[in-house]
Formats: C-alpha cells, structure tokens, sequence
C-alpha cells in the first residue's frame, strides 16, 4: 500500500466518520466542530487530487468563515436543544430507507461510469512547470471571466442581504442634519459670562 | 491505486449522510444547514475528482463556483435564521411557513 492509497483512505474514512457525526451529535456546537473537521480531511483530499488551490480556499473560506459563522449563531441563539432534538428516531427509518435507496443508486451509476474514464494513472490537471493556483487563474480570468464576475456579484448580494436582514433599527439614531446645522447661531450656541477675578461663578 | 471511482464512493456517502441527515433532524434548522453544507462538499469532491482523472482544469473552476455559492446562501440561510428566532423567540421549524413578506 503506496504512502497516497494510506493518506486518502485516512482522510476519507475521518471524514465521513465525522460527517456522520454533524447529523448524529446532540449538541449543535458539537456539530459545527466535526464539520471543521471534515471539511479540513476534505482539504487534504484535494491536495491528494492535486488541486492545492482549491483545498486552501475549502479551508479558509470553510473553516474560517462559514464555520465560524455557524458557532456564533449557535452560540448567539437561546435554543432549548434538548427540547428540538425530541422525536429525534422518529424519521430513522425513512430517512435511512431514502438514504440507502440514494446510496445504491449512485454507488451504481458512479460504477457504470467510473469505467469508462477510470484509466488507473493519475494525470495532472495541472500542465507542466506551472503551479496549481497559476494555471486556475489563466483558465479562470479568461474563459470563465463571466462566471467568475456573476460568483462575485452573488457574493456582494449575499453581503447586502444578510446586512439588510439583521439590521436592527435604534429608536434615536445619532444622524447628521446639515439644515439644523447650519441654521445654529452664534448667539443660541455660545453664552459669554462675566466673571470677575477670586468669586467664581 | 487509488482510482476515480474511489474518489466517486467517497462523494456518494458523503451526499448520503447529508441527505440523511436533513430527514433525521427535521426539527432542527442549523443542522440541516450543516447538511447541505455536506452536500455541496460531496459535489465539489466529484467536480474535483472528475477534473483530475480527465486532465481538465475547467472542473476546479466550477468547484469553486459551488464553494462560492455555499457561502452565499450559509450567510443568507443563517441571517433569516437570526431574525426568525428574534421574531419568533425559537426555531421550531413546523412554524417557518408562517413565514410573510
């Protein structure tokens, strides 16, 4: 068993064993942690697929800030868990029918078609003397120039989305009024005391 | 030798627990956006499996694609979550179609 066959069937078996556990722990902080972890046996997966570019976004945009933004809602949100997860088995046996029906239907699919283009060999996406990240970017900001500003629009209406969502509107909003401003004086803004020398006011 | 259909096995589980996932927590929404989060992770491991074993780049550009659409909408999904519970004061999820305008 070749050092790579031993590193993708460590990463792979970590992760689906802590996928199983996002949908299976009581706790949703919990939850949150093994999708890290997860998504971090992803990364090292794609790295093996060598696409090392793409497993650094997976872990900073992932684990960095998809992640971290689930843990603050969980952490802000006052929710009785116990109370939620009741008739947790309630769905076991449909869900695991639906699951295992999908399962098999894929598995035999992926079977059917895999042969077709599984040639053993790994070839490199990537071409010669080229670094992964420099041969995405020469694909990506020229033929998928389009598709990659539509991803940035997406991402800038998600921002304006979320911001509009939460907002939340204060009663006596500190806002500047240039007319009030400007219509001050110098007489009902300054007072002159006179104040002599050792009295004090 | 690790081959694709190793990688397509992989993906096919990962997609399954998802899905079993979204069926055995129906009452919680968190963890059924931690689902779909697995979901599009199991599709970005065959775009990216795909794109090596057939030498084309063009899959990892669609990966990240997913990866940018999965942020998108876990922000979005997270931020109607924060104000239904501020609204509601829980997220019992058989309430959400009293969901208007």
């Amino acid at each position: 068993m070749t050092l790579t066959s031993l590193a993708f069937y460590l990463f792979a078996s970590v992760s689906v064993a802590s996928a199983f556990m996002v949908i299976a722990s009581r706790n949703p902080v919990y939850s949150v942690l093994f999708l890290i972890l997860t998504f971090f046996n992803a990364a090292g997966l794609f790295v093996l697929l060598g696409a090392e570019f793409l497993a650094l976004i997976l872990v900073v945009v992932y684990v960095g800030a998809v992640a971290v933004l689930f843990l603050f809602v969980v952490m802000m949100l006052d929710i009785d868990f116990a109370e939620l997860n009741e008739g947790f088995l309630q769905y076991m046996p449909i869900g695991a029918t639906v699951g295992l029906i999908l399962l098999l239907e894929l598995l035999l699919v992926f079977g059917a078609s895999s042969t077709l283009v599984d040639k053993g060999q790994l070839p490199s996406a990537t071409p010669e003397g080229m670094t992964n990240a420099e041969a995405l970017g020469r694909v990506l900001y020229t033929d998928y120039i389009f598709l990659f500003q539509t991803a940035g629009a997406i991402l800038l209406v998600a921002m304006i989305g979320a911001i509009v969502l939460t907002l939340v509107k204060s009663n006596n909003p500190k806002r500047q009024d240039i007319a009030k401003q400007n219509a001050r004086t110098r007489e009902d803004a300054v007072e002159l005391v006179d104040i002599k020398p050792g009295e004090g006011i | 030798m690790i081959g694709l259909t190793h990688y397509l096995t992989l993906a096919a589980i990962l997609f399954t627990i998802g899905v079993f996932g979204i069926f055995l927590n129906r009452k919680n929404v968190i963890i059924i956006l931690m689902s779909i989060e697995l979901m599009l992770l199991a599709v970005n491991i065959n775009l990216v499996a795909f794109s090596a074993y057939l030498g084309d780049l063009v899959g990892q550009v669609f990966a990240l694609l997913v990866l940018t659409v999965a942020a998108g909408e876990a922000a979005i999904g997270l931020a109607i979550l924060v104000v239904y519970f501020r609204n509601r004061g829980g997220i019992a999820i058989e309430d959400v179609s009293q969901m208007k305008g």
